[in-house]
């Protein structure tokens, strides 16, 4: 899962080291020897652009172009267990076959159909559910006092510090027949029987939005925050309703961050892996998961290159929104 | 102005809050539990503390993961920062789009996607050129520093529009090289992003299962590989101790944080406060 509602924190974590970094560049060795790096004399401008563009060339655009070369591959066994596109013929011509069959494959099998479909519809309900949830709250922080604040958005990011996977562990024991709340309700004489929960969609959509919540909260409480709340006062002064003043001022202003916020949930909610494996069953078959299973169950390097394709078409728009959301927020920040 | 107080907002967050918190108790709570049943109550006991000291699966991965987590930050720092300077000091060049794409499209990148397409470039890497010979250590420094150093990348960018440009280019104007500008002057003033992204480029590969787990070979098995082949099987004690002790220490930590940003902020405010009466 990504983990990018980590980066305010990590922004507002940079200014507790200053005093620290402060003090450390003051010691001689230190100075020192910045001094003397600072001497080697090697010529800055190509050297700071050239490394990181061949590091992200080689380690991130090139392994899609692979990928999607892999996704046209056949399948054999053999290690690698896929052919090769680009053959001589005759010794003399260079031949080029691409291979649809994987793509045919996922289309015509309705169990991809329904993965894929089932991601969709996953993350969309979760994504709905984490906004239903995540806007009070964000809402709610931004509006106590500057104090509680940020005791409150410490205890929203808290949680990501610890492992995700134990998180997500964590509701096994809570969901499951004799877990937590079967526990609960059948001691207090509610049910007879215990109600299944785990290894049903259920328990998916509460594994997501659990893990996803502070995602959704951060970028809709940064623009909650900034938003001038005269803007309410003077609505309220000519006598608005405040579920009125809600609609028509907070709501549109808060746009940006509603937006930010979906697109934090719904793209790394598509492809989880983790969440439908432990929670999920059979019932809640998610791409992320068929793309796994592809690749280290049945050893289809190239089918499960195909799903990868599959899975990146459906998120190019929601991942070209979010860069541009990025974008304009960079600037702004300027 | 005061709005008028009313039930709805805190029961929200007071309901939010508990459905964030809920969870992390119960893990502790039953870590404490005698009965190997994890969920059913049977009595205080540590014994699953002593049962995981004990562990030497869990402790080999535990230290190969840290290890793992130390190379991969400040890799990804070392990049990363480079990755910020281009994009906020060395003006418009051919190429800067596609970099700052490619910069931050690993932040939303679906996991699998990722490990999947660095094991097959690994895979191609190895059928080419003979490296990298197998998987192992290597292959997953790499990988997670790929996608760390994004977010390194975004921490120390923010800290670089802070940062007043003049004071740089007078060292310029004086003639300073470039590389002494940075070492000397740009460097102690974003050392508080570097050592904040290293922390989370830290905690973000110590996390990471599903990149690992394509890119790792025999003998390389991480602390989250191993969680997570056992939490296959259902719930264990272990684990729960485990779980609490990370905790714990996250906590730790967190509360000292807090402290010390608390402290600063007064500091700062008080410094305002003075160079306010200093002026009058």
């Amino acid at each position: 899962m990504t983990r990018i509602a980590y980066l305010p924190l990590g922004q507002r974590l940079a200014h507790l080291f200053e005093p620290l970094t402060r003090q450390l560049v003051r010691l001689p060795p230190v100075r020192w020897l910045l001094t003397q790096i600072s001497r080697l004399g090697f010529s800055g401008k190509g050297l700071v652009i050239s490394v990181p563009y061949i590091w992200l060339l080689l380690f991130f655009l090139i392994p899609f172009v692979i990928v999607l070369k892999i996704s046209f591959a056949e399948q054999i066994v053999a290690q690698p267990p896929y052919t090769s596109l680009v053959n001589w013929a005759d010794e003399k011509f260079l031949t080029l076959k691409l291979n649809i069959a994987n793509y045919l494959f996922i289309v015509r099998d309705n169990l991809y159909w329904k993965a894929y479909l089932n991601s969709v519809k996953v993350a969309a309900i979760s994504t709905l559910l984490c906004l239903l949830i995540g806007y009070p709250m964000a809402y709610g922080i931004a509006r106590t006092s500057p104090a509680w604040r940020n005791v409150l958005l410490l205890l929203v990011i808290l949680p990501f510090w610890t492992s995700f996977l134990l998180r997500v562990y964590a509701w096994i024991g809570i969901l499951k027949n004799n877990g937590v709340i079967n526990n609960i309700l059948m001691g207090l004489g509610i049910i007879d029987s215990p109600i299944v929960m785990m290894q049903t969609p259920f328990a998916v959509y509460v594994g997501i939005v659990y893990s996803y919540l502070p995602f959704m909260v951060m970028p809709l409480y940064a623009t909650l925050e900034k938003m001038d709340l005269t803007l309410l006062e003077a609505a309220y002064d000519l006598g608005c309703r405040p579920f009125k003043a809600f609609l028509k001022i907070t709501l549109p202003l808060s746009i940006p961050g509603i937006i930010a916020g979906c697109m934090l949930v719904f793209i790394p909610a598509v492809g989880e892996f983790v969440i439908p494996e432990l929670l999920g069953g059979p019932n809640s078959l998610m791409i992320g998961k068929v793309l796994w299973d592809e690749f280290f169950a049945n050893r289809a390097w190239p089918v499960a290159s195909a799903v990868a394709i599959a899975i990146l078409m459906l998120l190019v728009v929601p991942i070209m929104i979010f860069q541009r959301y990025q974008a304009k927020d960079a600037e702004a920040a300027r | 102005m005061k709005q008028k107080r009313s039930w709805f907002l805190p029961a929200c967050l007071v309901a939010g809050f508990a459905f964030l918190y809920v969870p992390i108790l119960s893990l502790i709570i039953f870590s404490f539990n005698a009965s190997k049943l994890v969920t059913v109550w049977g009595g205080f006991s540590t014994k699953w503390y002593g049962a995981l000291l004990g562990n030497r699966q869990i402790l080999d991965a535990a230290w190969l993961s840290v290890r793992i987590a130390a190379m991969n930050a400040t890799l990804a720092v070392i990049l990363g920062t480079m990755v910020a300077l281009v994009l906020t000091r060395l003006g418009p060049f051919r190429g800067r789009a596609l970099l700052s794409g490619m910069a931050t499209a690993p932040l939303v990148m679906p996991e699998v996607i990722t490990g999947l397409s660095m094991l097959l470039l690994f895979v191609s890497l190895e059928q080419w050129f003979g490296w990298p010979q197998g998987r192992g250590i290597t292959t997953i420094v790499i990988a997670h520093a790929t996608f760390s150093l994004a977010y390194v990348a975004v921490i120390v960018q923010s800290r670089l529009t802070q940062l007043d440009e003049s004071i740089e280019e007078a060292a310029l104007d004086l003639g300073a090289k470039p590389a002494k500008v940075f070492f000397v002057i740009t460097l102690p003033i974003i050392a508080p992003a570097l050592i904040s992204g290293w922390l989370l480029a830290f905690t973000l590969s110590l996390d990471d299962l599903v990149i690992a787990s394509f890119t790792s070979g025999p003998g390389s098995t991480t602390l989250p590989m191993v969680i997570f082949s056992k939490v296959r099987l259902g719930v264990s004690p272990e684990i729960n101790a485990l779980a609490t002790i990370l905790i714990v220490v996250v906590a730790i930590a967190v509360v000292i944080a807090g402290y010390f940003m608390k402290r600063q902020e007064s500091l700062r405010q008080r410094d305002i406060q003075r160079a306010i009466a200093a002026n009058e």
